[in-house]
């Protein structure tokens, strides 16, 4: 069976002439044969009454720099929650790819088949020096056994040391994280999310509480990984949202509101009611 | 798996958890334990001063057992910040697995002269339950102490972790565990003593319990698994199964979302944690000479707690002070102020808890640290590029 699998497909422009002919996968495979790196269709979570979600349906394509935006309890965390398998949803499905039924898995492995997460407030391992926050995220074989007599290569080393340098924070790699200002602790974040080598991240909030550099830097290095990885972004900050370029999505109320390019969305009178209030 | 580094043999990368240092220490305390001890307490005649009594050895051999428990309930609470409440109960059940066996060895020497326990005579069982089968073979029973308390420290911790269960929740239901596992084994029918659990032992592989050169045995060999418990450790907290557990403690949500499953981390150091427990049940049990339910009892599990805390929880060498500082303190204070002994206990828990929340290995950290540099001034030089290796 496995003499049936396809070469891995880490390329997400695949030739879309092969779909049609009809393709083998092992299970567990990311299949990007629609272009479509994430499908939520219907999704409905509610909290004791409360429509978190609401029929929300967003499709992410393979490569694409995705921005969520929506005024507070729009269900943009909630939306990651689902996606994470942090919250399973009262109804709808979410596939990644073609075949993979995120609803069934739980978060370690929806993790380990490639989905990164950034959480709203920066979280790391605050004990734990700079160095070995990212050694923990490194894609590798995560089960007890192999971290029990894990010996750190200079394979790893090399592939550290350079997203230490990617993240700017080199000098501080022995210290504890915990040190860290405010925004080193969300780079030192977006660091550990590449260490996975995700194909899909989603940032929440990523440039809260950076300077305008330190924001536009951000932005400069998601519009790098865009094309290599596909990246949904949740942000407040308009200029931010701007810099990215890409499509927008409008949440409001847990659905989808608007989408389109950002001078788009702001010119829907939907959204100007929504953000100004009525 | 990495042609470019060989990698070496696991047994080399143990001994290397302990620095020169740490051997040196180590060194140090196994020639006290191994040689010196029973040359001071066979060689040394009693009338002079170095000569080390029988209650010494008794004392400080009981405390090595302590410690060793005190280091792995640190494993699972100070690095993986489960709090345990409960663990007085898998020593126990190290210490009746190793009882069954005493008990054996007793042969017709009980009041009964029975192949029996005499508790089993006096209950007028006409043969051993099945679950006494083996225990003539130190063997089997070696078997025993170290499959039965983990298996049932492996199923109860699977359910209680794949549910999630954290904090306060935990360490209630371990509380519970070992309250019921007491209700359990103070009755008769249970088949491990009643009340009076298992005591008057003889010998041990023929050897009489009370002669002076096995006393020796018994705490040499209580020293030499303190050692080796405090190696394993040290060499599970530095390797990246360590990180990875300080860092479940630190931050749960984080450690799954980048792809490790906290479940069978907190499994493994809960379940290596109630076996190195039991092995040290079976080493106290022939030292002090009896085992009863009242092991099981929650005080006793809480004194481990405590033992803990003061010492130092997340290091690995203070847990093994606390044990000492408060069992030492304990004998003292029983013998002279029997009544006050538990205000004591209770009052030393809230001023370290309060006060001293790195036990005395903190406050000789920061004691250390206050006299070389002067204060407001953090850390300095920490930055400079060096790596962990």
């Amino acid at each position: 069976m496995s003499a049936l699998a396809l070469p891995a497909n880490d390329n997400p422009d695949w030739d879309s002439g092969t779909a049609e002919l009809g393709h083998v996968l092992k299970p567990g495979q990311l299949d990007l044969s629609h272009k479509v790196i994430l499908y939520l269709e219907d999704i409905t979570v509610s909290f004791d009454g409360f429509r978190a979600l609401n029929k929300l349906s967003l499709t992410i394509d393979s490569g694409e720099l995705r921005c969520i935006i929506g005024p507070n309890g729009a269900g943009k965390t909630t939306m990651m929650d689902v996606i994470t398998g942090k919250t399973r949803p009262d109804e709808g499905t979410i596939f990644f790819g073609q075949t993979i039924d995120l609803t069934r898995l739980s978060e370690p492995e929806i993790a380990h088949i490639g989905i990164g997460r950034k959480f709203q407030k920066p979280t790391i391992f605050e004990n734990h020096t700079v160095f070995e926050n990212l050694e923990l995220a490194m894609k590798t074989d995560k089960r007890v056994w192999r971290s029990l007599f894990a010996v750190l290569d200079s394979a790893a080393s090399d592939r550290i040391a350079e997203t230490l340098g990617l993240i700017r924070l080199s000098a501080h790699a022995a210290r504890p994280a915990g040190l860290l200002s405010h925004g080193e602790k969300q780079w030192l974040e977006i660091g550990m999310l590449l260490m996975q080598e995700p194909k899909l991240l989603l940032l929440d909030e990523p440039v809260a509480g950076m300077t305008d550099e330190e924001s536009e830097r951000t932005g400069e290095l998601f519009l790098s990984l865009a094309g290599r990885h596909s990246l949904v972004v949740v942000e407040h900050d308009m200029a931010f949202v701007r810099q990215l370029g890409g499509k927008v999505s409008v949440l409001h109320e847990g659905s989808v509101l608007a989408e389109g390019r950002l001078e788009e969305v702001q010119a829907d009178p939907r959204v100007i009611e929504v953000y100004l209030g009525r | 798996m990495h042609p470019s580094l060989p990698r070496q043999p696991f047994i080399v990368r143990l001994a290397c958890a302990f620095g020169v240092r740490g051997w040196q220490m180590a060194g140090l305390f196994l020639a006290f334990a191994l040689i010196a001890v029973p040359v001071m307490h066979l060689v040394v005649p009693p009338e002079s001063p170095l000569h080390l009594s029988t209650y010494f050895i008794t004392l400080t051999g009981k405390i090595l057992c302590y410690a060793i428990v005190a280091v792995a309930m640190d494993l699972i609470w100070g690095y993986g910040g489960i709090l345990s409440l409960g663990h007085g109960l898998f020593f126990a059940l190290g210490g009746y697995a190793f009882g069954m066996y005493l008990m054996r060895q007793i042969g017709r020497d009980g009041s009964y002269q029975s192949d029996l326990p005499d508790f089993m005579v006096f209950l007028d069982w006409p043969e051993l339950p099945w679950f006494w089968l083996g225990s003539d073979s130190i063997l089997w029973v070696a078997l025993l102490v170290l499959v039965v308390p983990a298996l049932i420290a492996f199923i109860f911790g699977y359910f209680a972790f794949r549910s999630r269960i954290k904090g306060v929740y935990f360490s209630i239901i371990t509380q519970a565990l070992t309250y019921a596992s007491m209700l359990l084994f103070f009755r008769n029918e249970t088949g491990f003593g009643g009340n009076n659990g298992f005591t008057d032992f003889k010998r041990i592989l023929g050897f009489s319990i009370t002669a002076p050169e096995t006393r020796v045995v018994l705490f040499a060999l209580s020293a030499l698994a303190l050692v080796a418990t405090l190696l394993l450790a040290r060499y599970l907290v530095t390797s990246r199964f360590g990180r990875v557990l300080t860092a479940i403690r630190d931050a749960e949500a984080r450690v799954m979302f980048i792809g490790y499953d906290p479940l069978w981390y907190k499994l493994f150091v809960w379940t290596l944690s109630a076996l190195l427990c039991a092995l040290a049940g079976a080493l106290y049990v022939p030292q002090v000479g009896i085992i009863n339910p009242s092991e099981m009892s929650v005080a006793n599990s809480i004194e481990i707690a405590i033992w803990v805390a003061v010492g130092g929880r997340g290091t690995l060498i203070g847990p093994v002070l606390g044990a000492f500082l408060v069992n030492l303190a304990k004998s003292w204070f029983t013998v002279s102020f029997p009544e006050y002994w538990l205000f004591f206990l209770g009052t030393l828990f809230i001023v370290a808890t309060l006060y001293l929340p790195q036990g005395v290995i903190g406050l000789y950290a920061r004691l250390r640290a206050g006299r070389q540099r002067p204060p407001g001034n953090p850390t300095v030089g920490a930055a400079s590029g060096a790596q962990p290796s």
